[in-house]
């Protein structure tokens, strides 16, 4: 069945549900509901009639009308974190009815998959980032508004490049081949886990940060497993801001900043190189050097510009509420010719109809995102292009760039290219749009108090685009004649989620009950165009591949969750779900996620409850399995052919004939399996002046696809993507928020939160095998091949596989001598050896922010503890040997301690701890308030982004995923002034 | 209870029509085809046919790399040519190779681990190829085509795809034979899926692999009647007669007579023919200088088979130092692979044309192996025709690679009959010899007499003869000369003055990552 048609018939249900609104009425009553804390009206609060049980929910403004019975005597009212009050409705048809707030946190709603629960309630770990709590300046990715803030949560800051993602890992890693990105879902639509569209820096950047509410983390699989197998390695639920009821109020944001790279790749100056090669090099070398004395890293890099403009504009007309902004974020690269431009919208509308009983949640979000690509190659290329070379040519070969040229009087093709050349003669532009819209109604149905229908329809569609050009007389290019070509590509992401939830207190037990079950049916499309390979003057260069990019998955799950409190104290949730995924064989698709939990709210217990030092303590106990089938291809399991390109032809005669190929497959692949054990303690201190929690978690994850070599003969590939692999995660959260001074003038925030995590590999083959090194990963630059790192069992993933490095008296490194680590007499490959791992064992986060009257003060600090750094600019670059080559590069000052003539690219000389410690940003601000009339607030602030690193890493940059340093785009440090004006 | 029906009912249709999705989650690739909707006609067949060829030339579906057969490996080391090559001649006096890729030295040091990246991709590529061969032998079973209805000349010419399908499955495991010894073994009576094949000795391989090429002597099309790049009953005597020479390698009994019989063979078919100059055998349109002296070559082209492999190795790779890239039609040269001065030493005679070094800016010696001017450079293998044009492409070369010659069989002949095989006579040995060197000098000048052909020259005269062609590790373990003291190379064995190692070093090992995946293999020993 289709999309299409399923959603015919949910809309059906709907409608029918709709429909029974009108019976039996017997009068109306009109009211209002205020809230305790503000005086304001309480939105969403329910009215029933107490004996009837119809019920309606009050409107923005807290107003509520509801046709109750005659046997109705009274109404109660209630509301999540609120106390349920029963008001007498004899007499009157009009009520205004208080409700008292629940004191502490405690009344604070959640979000949870498929909907919502007290915080009280919550069973499982999730952690709630709200938008007075995110990170302050111009960030260009939304996962950087909680960088730092929340325990379990590594955010690896995005390079420098405009418009660049950090990367996020929920809980440590725990696939080796899969992905191991969070499941992301904005207002209920998930996002297509494959990752962005060509053409875009990042799949998250499509979304204004000014335009998100909150960000919810669900850590563990009791809150999981509800997403079934694309939970393994968390979920991130993010809102975005909602319409409010009222007057228009019009509010405009701008963050204006200017970007200055810090360090530079540490390079041998112009007279410095001189020295080595008239010292070290051969006579060929020394005719090679110039006289110049050029800073080719000083000529690649500028001060950059960004501007990151937002308004919005929320109210109500009649009673639909509307939110509606407009983004518009320019950003110029720090190198050079790079630049990001942003125009994106957002509307909300969330009317509430039927007397309240059905909500209704509209969103759209676009947009229109036009790129230009700064060639990055550039970077590496400044770094150790010749220093004593000139910029310029003195004619217009090459487009006028000093170039080295081979014997032929053509650019060498093994030389490297003049930077600025690389930058300034490389057109690489692209333009991704993006829409994403979701319908979300939810029905309290009248007849059946408790009981609510909720159907989320949703599509995502991604299209990009994009065109790359370099003249002929580029040197990168100019063997083949320069490069004129374009791409563009689309994903379509469609979703549709219905679910019933029915709640009924009991008052046997004092408890309530809360059941759940609902349908999903998601499907992605991503296609793309073929486009042949076309020289700088339009002819071919290689011919298009035979068929186009065109791939789809759907998944079908059905899920359920019951929650049960008893005495409001005990708390109980269980959740299944059943998914498909149509990437697995009918055999295998399948697949049931089951979880439970218990809580205990130790605080409410009578011996607590008058406790003043403790406000609030709760305990919980967590289990459950969830998967992950984003194994990288969509149609693994099938057996099939695939054509082959045009210059993939073979000869037979003077014919050349296309080829067939059998594909190697895996009937039977299925998605990875990870069981989840999570036991926390939620505690509030002093009447929640500090409150935190901490966590400890196992995870243990099964059929960990690996991409193993198959038996020789069996198959037509010799390694395959297959279940074979078994891994653990373990770890302790602690998060910590407290208010360290509460005064009329001065309010200091401090929050802190620290994450230990390590994993180990348990096992990588079908057949247990010792004498098995392990799975080579992490490819190097230099040499066709290399790699430095290894999963192995017994092992974190991606140790560093080094030879131990021998030091003379001296401490220095000796070139090419190396411990033999086996003792045979022999240095080889049985003497490598693990060496830390790439991951910390310890994230550390603190933010503290302050306001002392008018003023504002915020910070965010992280630290990574533990993680280790391949440095592949020194290994790659760390040397000086005679060579008969035609052309020169230079050298890192690192050769100056080394004297390394030869590579050692598998010396763990070269494997440094690279633990950090990073103020991610401080943050300045005043509040005018209403300093000018027609203005009802007006803030400013100052910030400065990247504003320090501590370590010991002798590199650039200590924080770069994958743990592999090699001419990495540069985090600039970034100073803002921004303003905040409310009308 | 009204209400209550209508919400059984609403229930009913939605459960039913949510079910129905279901059937959204039987996706399949758009583009592709499965075994029923290419195996319809011969068109579908010669394709298959042409990825088993290709298995040797290409490294995957997208020339010249993006979709390749071999993971674990940069596609373009996976080429078959590319690896056999360095298995067969780096570890051996005619080549080094500068580049600090992987492991890559370790194949001259002849110091490779099991785990050696280079070692396991060509032993992958070689199952690879034999997995190919065995799906494309089971889909063209005589059943099959009747089941799929072809018949007539279509199911004819499917017959001779199917015999060809199994040289290249025999000549694979030949190779497996040669470098690994004892390897796992699968036919065309096993399926593609989970499990675990079992090992063949060394001994019983020889024997698969001659049967199997003497059953489908009669299957192949006569020598010289197939399309050119395809075998013929020609490739399988040839292969035959390079079998039984090393026969005594292989099982420990030696079978020179077998050899002279099917060197025979193939010199009895009318049409071989030397071509008439040496160094155009090995150029860019040696389809056509080569014609007559081809029995079998794997074809490679600039535009339409290209790979960073097979012969744009060959060719790009010599080419370093003040070489002209564009004297050899290339955009630029490789800078990476020379040859020891031992074998320099072999060739002394400028008169020779096989005598083809780059000695300019190049020293004879090599104190450095990493150094492209350390050790003279080697030209064979070009992008040029042999009427001074450029190959159709700078960047992939159109040069084909000769897997088997007719000088080779000559040689062949002459060392099987001077090593006594039963039907051979030293005097038509003499005259193969000859006529190989009369073609090098173009005149009898180099001529050597019958006292001068002797065993130990035979291996010299290969190398001269066939330097770079892939044989020289198997004639260097034919004559005891590769891991042993008998005769040493600059950086044999690791050291630059040479040296021997163990024997166990004749055999590759089976990669660590079979043993692993595979526990029915044993290793060789040794390892």
């Amino acid at each position: 069945m289709s999309l299409k048609s399923s959603l015919q018939a949910c809309l059906l249900c709907v409608g029918l549900f709709a429909a029974q609104w009108v019976f039996a009425q017997d009068r109306t009553i009109s009211g209002k509901v205020l809230d305790s804390r503000s005086g304001n009206g309480l939105s969403g609060a329910s009215v029933t009639g107490t004996t009837s049980k119809v019920g309606a929910k009050t409107d923005a403004s807290g107003s509520f009308k509801l046709t109750v019975r005659a046997t109705d005597k009274s109404l109660t009212i209630s509301s999540v974190g609120y106390t349920t009050q029963v008001v007498s409705i004899e007499g009157t048809d009009q009520v205004q009815v208080t409700l008292a707030a629940v004191t502490g946190d405690l009344g604070e709603v959640v979000l949870i998959g498929y909907g919502s629960a007290r915080k009280k309630d919550l069973t499982g770990a999730v952690a709630t980032v709200g938008v007075k709590d995110f990170a302050k300046g111009p960030l260009t990715s939304p996962e950087q508004l909680i960088n730092g803030k929340v325990a379990g949560v590594q955010i690896t800051a995005p390079s420098g490049a405009p418009g660049a993602g950090g990367r996020i890992r929920v809980r440590g890693t725990s696939s080796l081949s899969g992905s191991n990105d969070p499941l992301v879902i904005i207002d209920g639509v998930p996002f297509d886990q494959q990752g962005g569209i060509a053409g875009s820096a990042n799949p998250l950047n499509m979304i204004n940060p000014n335009d998100i509410e909150t960000f919810t983390v669900l850590k563990d699989a009791s809150a999981t497993a509800i997403y079934g197998n694309r939970a393994t390695n968390g979920v991130i639920l993010i809102t975005t801001k909602k319409g409010k009821a009222g007057k228009l109020k019009v509010s405009f944001s701008t963050q204006n900043s200017y970007s200055v790279v810090g360090d530079k790749v540490d390079v041998l100056t112009a007279d410095e190189f001189r020295t080595v090669v008239n010292a070290k090099g051969n006579a060929t070398q020394k005719t090679l050097l110039g006289a110049a004395n050029t800073n080719w890293q000083d000529l690649i890099y500028q001060g950059a510009i960004m501007s990151d403009n937002t308004i919005a504009l929320t109210g109500g007309i009649n009673n639909l509420p509307y939110r509606f902004s407009v983004g518009y974020l320019n950003q110029n690269g720090v190198l050079k010719t790079g630049n990001m431009n942003r125009i994106s919208t957002s509307l909300n509308l969330n009317p509430k109809f039927l007397n309240n009983n059905l909500k209704v949640d509209f969103n759209v979000k676009t947009t229109a995102t036009k790129n230009k690509f700064a060639n990055e190659g550039a970077i590496g290329a400044a770094a150790f292009f010749d220093p004593t070379q000139i910029v310029n040519r003195n004619d217009n070969r090459f487009g006028g760039y000093w170039e080295w040229l081979a014997n032929n009087n053509q650019p060498d093709g093994l030389a490297p290219k003049n930077p600025l050349g690389l930058l300034n003669l490389r057109e690489d532009n692209s333009n991704v749009m993006r829409y994403i819209t979701n319908l979300q109604l939810d029905y309290s149905i009248p007849q059946v108090p408790g009981l609510r229908a909720n159907l989320n329809v949703g599509l995502d569609y991604a299209k990009g685009e994009g065109t790359v050009f370099i003249p002929d007389s580029a040197a990168m290019t100019y063997i083949r004649g320069g490069v004129n070509n374009q791409y563009d590509n689309t994903k379509t992401n469609k979703l549709l989620d219905f679910y019933l939830n029915y709640t009924r207190d009991i008052k046997s037990i004092s408890g309530r009950l809360e059941v759940m079950g609902g349908y999903g049916y998601q499907d992605f499309q991503r296609k793309a165009t073929n486009y042949a390979d076309y020289r700088a003057n339009g002819t071919e260069f290689s011919p298009a591949a035979p068929f186009p990019f065109d791939v789809q998955n759907t998944l079908v799950s059905f899920y359920g969750r019951t929650n049960l409190t008893v005495k409001g104290k005990y708390l109980l949730t269980a959740t299944v779900r059943r998914d498909g995924s149509s990437r697995f064989s009918p055999d295998q698709r399948w697949g049931l996620f089951p979880s439970a939990a218990f809580a205990w709210n130790v605080s409410d217990e009578s011996f607590l409850k008058n406790s003043k030092v403790i406000s609030n303590l709760k305990l919980r106990l967590g289990y459950g399995t969830t998967g992950q089938q984003e194994i990288g291809n969509d149609y693994a399991y099938i057996a099939n052919y695939t054509l082959g390109t045009q210059t993939a032809q073979y000869q037979f005669g003077n014919t050349f004939y296309p080829v067939q190929r059998p594909v190697g497959y895996d009937a039977n692949i299925k998605w990875e399996t990870t069981t989840t054990y999570n036991a926390g303690i939620d505690f509030g201190i002093g009447n929640g002046r500090v409150t935190g929690s901490l966590d400890y978690y196992f995870k243990d994850t099964r059929d960990l696809l690996s991409f193993i070599d198959v038996p020789a003969g069996t198959n037509f590939t010799n390694r395959i993507y297959t279940n074979v692999g078994d891994m653990t995660n373990r770890g302790v959260e602690l998060q910590i928020n407290t208010n360290l001074v509460k005064t009329k003038k001065l309010n200091w925030d401090f929050g802190f939160n620290v994450t230990y995590n390590t994993n180990e590999i348990t096992k990588l083959t079908k057949v247990d095998d010792p004498t098995f090194i392990g799975v080579a990963t992490g490819g190097i630059s230099g040499g066709v091949g290399n790699t430095i790192q290894i999963h192995s069992v017994g092992y974190r993933p991606s140790s560093f596989f080094v030879l131990q490095q021998v030091y003379n008296a001296e401490g220095k490194p000796v070139e090419g001598l190396y411990v033999d680590r086996n003792k045979d007499g022999l240095i080889n490959n049985l003497d490598y050896y693990r060496y830390q791992s790439p991951e910390p064992n310890w994230i550390i986060g603190a933010t503290t922010s302050a306001t002392y009257g008018n003023w504002s003060f915020s910070t965010v600090v992280r630290a990574n503890i533990g993680n280790y750094m391949y440095n592949n600019v020194f290994s790659g670059s760390g040397t000086f040997q005679p060579n008969s080559q035609l052309f020169l590069g230079n050298v890192h000052r690192n050769y100056l301690e080394t004297g390394f003539a030869v590579p050692q690219y598998f010396s763990d000389y070269y494997v440094d701890n690279a633990s950090f410690v990073r103020m991610d940003n401080f943050t300045i601000g005043y509040d005018f308030g209403k300093a000018v009339k027609g203005i009802s607030n007006l803030r400013a602030n100052a910030s400065v982004q990247n504003a320090f690193v501590i370590t010991k890493y002798q590199g650039l940059d200590p924080e770069i995923a994958g743990g592999i340093d090699n001419n990495f785009y540069p985090r600039p440090r970034i100073f803002t002034l921004g303003f905040n004006v409310e009308f | 209870m009204r209400n209550t029906l209508k919400w059984l009912g609403l229930s009913m249709i939605t459960v039913v029509s949510f079910v129905s999705c279901t059937k959204d989650l039987d996706r399949t690739p758009k583009y592709g085809n499965t075994a029923a909707s290419l195996y319809v006609n011969l068109d579908g067949y010669r394709s298959v046919l042409a990825k088993v060829y290709s298995g040797l030339t290409l490294t995957g579906n997208s020339g010249p790399d993006g979709q390749g057969d071999i993971a674990g490996i940069d596609e373009g080391f996976s080429s078959y040519i590319r690896q056999y090559w360095s298995a067969q001649e780096l570890t051996t006096d005619e080549a080094v190779i500068g580049w600090n890729d992987a492991t890559i030295k370790d194949f001259h040091n002849l110091a490779w681990s099991p785990a050696d990246v280079f070692v396991r991709a060509l032993y992958s590529r070689i199952f690879f190829q034999i997995t190919l061969a065995n799906e494309f032998i089971r889909e063209s079973a005589p059943a099959k085509l009747a089941e799929r209805n072809l018949s007539g000349a279509d199911a004819t010419e499917i017959g001779y795809m199917r015999a060809e399908a199994r040289f290249l499955r025999a000549l694979s495991y030949y190779h497996a034979m040669d470098l690994f010894g004892n390897v796992p073994f699968v036919t065309e009576g096993d399926n593609v899926g989970s499990f675990l094949p079992t090992q063949i000795s060394r001994a019983n391989l020889f024997t698969y692999v001659e049967n199997e090429l003497k059953a489908i002597e009669t299957e192949l099309k006569d020598a010289r009647t197939n399309q050119y790049g395809r075998a013929d009953k020609a490739a399988a005597w040839a292969l035959l007669s390079r079998l039984y020479l090393n026969a005594e390698v292989y099982t420990g009994t030696p079978k020179y007579g077998d050899c002279i019989t099917y060197c025979n063979k193939v010199t009895a078919v009318t049409g071989y023919t030397l071509a008439t100059n040496y160094r155009n055998l090995f150029l860019a349109d040696n389809n056509n200088t080569g014609a007559g002296e081809f029995i079998f070559a794997v074809n490679f082209d600039g535009n339409k088979s290209r790979t960073w492999g097979g012969t744009t190795f060959l060719c790009h790779a010599p080419v370093g130092g003040s070489m002209q890239a564009s004297d050899h039609g290339l955009d630029f040269g490789w800078g990476g692979i020379r040859t020891t001065k031992e074998f320099v030493s072999k060739l002394p005679d400028v008169l020779d044309s096989r005598r083809n070094f780059y000695t300019n800016g190049q020293n004879l010696e090599i104190n450095d192996i990493s150094e492209f001017s350390n050790g003279y450079a080697v030209i064979k293998f070009r992008n040029k025709t042999s009427t001074g044009g450029s190959g159709s492409n700078p960047t992939w070369v159109d040069t084909d690679f000769p897997m088997f010659r007719l000088a080779e069989v000559y040689l062949n002949y002459a060392e099987a009959a001077l090593r006594g095989g039963t039907g051979g006579n030293t005097t038509t040995a003499l005259n193969y010899v000859n006529a190989l060197r009369t073609r090098a000098y173009g005149n009898a000048s180099g001529n050597v007499n019958s006292a001068q052909l002797t065993v130990p020259f035979m291996l010299d005269e290969r190398a001269r003869e066939l330097y770079w062609e892939g044989v020289r590790r198997t004639d260097l373990i034919r004559y005891g000369q590769f891991t042993e003291g008998t005769y040493l190379w600059a950086w044999k064995g690791g050291i630059q003055a040479g040296r021997s190692v163990a024997n166990t070093r004749k055999l590759f090992p089976i990669p660590s990552a079979d043993l692993v995946a595979n526990p029915n293999l044993t290793q060789n020993a040794g390892y």
